[in-house]
């Protein structure tokens, strides 16, 4: 089979039926993945959800703002019939040793923090990724950031009480962040 | 030219990672584990052999000029097919991969392939192509992955062999460690192919 010429009605009529069949495909494909990609995201949500507070029954979302950082919070309030049965906040730190990292809090309604998730991640694997193992995150279970002082968690080296995980101290720093912010915004959300 | 000769050039004696040294952006950064090595791989594999066999169909329609820009087109298309399809139904995998799905697109692997062999072969050679160079991909990865994972994480597919809290040597999880074990497995492969 010869090579067509390359003019330009012949260079022009290539591309374009080529980029005419690839819109095509891509378009029924996009169609076709759109629902299982928002329903995986959503399951992975739920269950952030169902893992910092186990017992509820229906969710209320809402979006705010928190006092400090660039990007919204989003407050999961959890209601067990009329009583809430407490508070999964979706929170985030630019900290990270690589960027941000999202994570999933959970507060009683005492204001006590229940469990936290980690959502999203580019922490160095082996070191910062430590973070999402009971022995870092399981520290901050049942703590009540309203009897520290300044009303914060620091980690110990920066005069705080939260042990750091070793060689990955500024996750460790990254992460205090994160739940502070959750944790702001969840004593605005009770007001 | 054989088709048996045209699979088994890309594991071994053409292997695009270990011989060609093509695409080795990704194959250094994904390699922390075997199942990342193998998703990455897979993925590769079906862009390389549809792209190779789409690229053959259409390389007499397609003028010399223009070829890049339509090569480009193809590959970019059954990239972010791939990359849909995996947000769809592999999202922990997805998540795991992040950007470097995407990047598959400018993998030079690919894009070699198909110059060097799909716009100048027959449907069913750049097929046979595609699939051997993908699996000699997927081949390279796997192995990396494994070695690194089981040096660094003292695990093999995830299945840990030393007591839960302990550490491997964390080096060859990490960017440092990526480099040796390529160079050795480089060299390992030139003293096998060399013929003695």
């Amino acid at each position: 089979m010869g090579k067509r010429e390359s003019s330009f009605k012949n260079m022009a009529m290539a591309l374009f039926v080529i980029t005419a069949v690839a819109g095509l495909v891509l378009a029924v494909v996009y169609s076709v993945t759109k629902e299982p990609i928002l329903a995986s995201q959503k399951a992975k949500i739920n269950n952030a959800i169902k893992m910092v507070i186990p017992e509820f029954e229906s969710v209320k979302d809402t979006t705010v703002w928190p006092k400090t950082g660039k990007d919204s919070v989003r407050i999961h309030a959890l209601l067990k019939g009329a009583e809430s049965a407490g508070y999964a906040i979706e929170t985030y730190t630019d900290n990270g040793f690589s960027g941000r990292f999202t994570l999933m809090v959970g507060f009683f309604p005492d204001g006590s923090i229940s469990n936290i998730e980690v959502l999203e991640h580019k922490e160095t694997p082996g070191l910062g990724t430590k973070m999402a193992l009971p022995a870092f995150k399981g520290q901050f279970k049942g703590l009540k950031i309203s009897d520290l002082p300044g009303e914060e968690l620091k980690i110990k080296n920066d005069g705080g009480t939260v042990d750091a995980i070793t060689a990955a101290t500024i996750s460790s720093r990254g992460f205090c962040d994160a739940v502070n912010r959750a944790y702001s915004t969840f004593k605005k959300e009770k007001k | 030219m054989n088709q048996l000769n045209n699979f088994t050039k890309g594991l071994l004696r053409e292997n695009p990672i270990l011989v060609l040294l093509l695409g080795t952006c990704p194959t250094l950064a994904v390699t922390s584990s075997a199942v990342n090595g193998l998703g990455m791989g897979l993925a590769t594999t079906f862009v390389l052999f549809m792209s190779n066999v789409f690229i053959s169909m259409v390389k007499g329609f397609v003028p010399d000029k223009v070829r890049i820009p339509a090569f480009i087109v193809v590959i970019a298309s059954f990239v972010t097919v791939v990359d849909l399809l995996m947000q769809a139904y592999t999202p922990g995998l997805s998540s795991q991969l992040g950007i470097f799905i995407p990047l598959i697109v400018v993998n030079c692997i690919v894009l070699g392939r198909a110059e060097a062999f799909a716009a100048k072969n027959n449907v069913f050679s750049s097929f046979i192509d595609g699939m051997g160079m993908g699996l000699g991909f997927t081949l390279a990865l796997v192995i990396m992955g494994s070695i690194r994972e089981m040096l660094g994480a003292g695990a093999i597919f995830g299945f840990k062999f030393i007591p839960e809290t302990a550490d491997g040597a964390l080096i060859f999880i990490l960017a440092p460690g990526a480099f040796i074990t390529l160079g050795f497995m480089i060299a390992i492969l030139k003293k096998i192919n060399k013929p003695s």
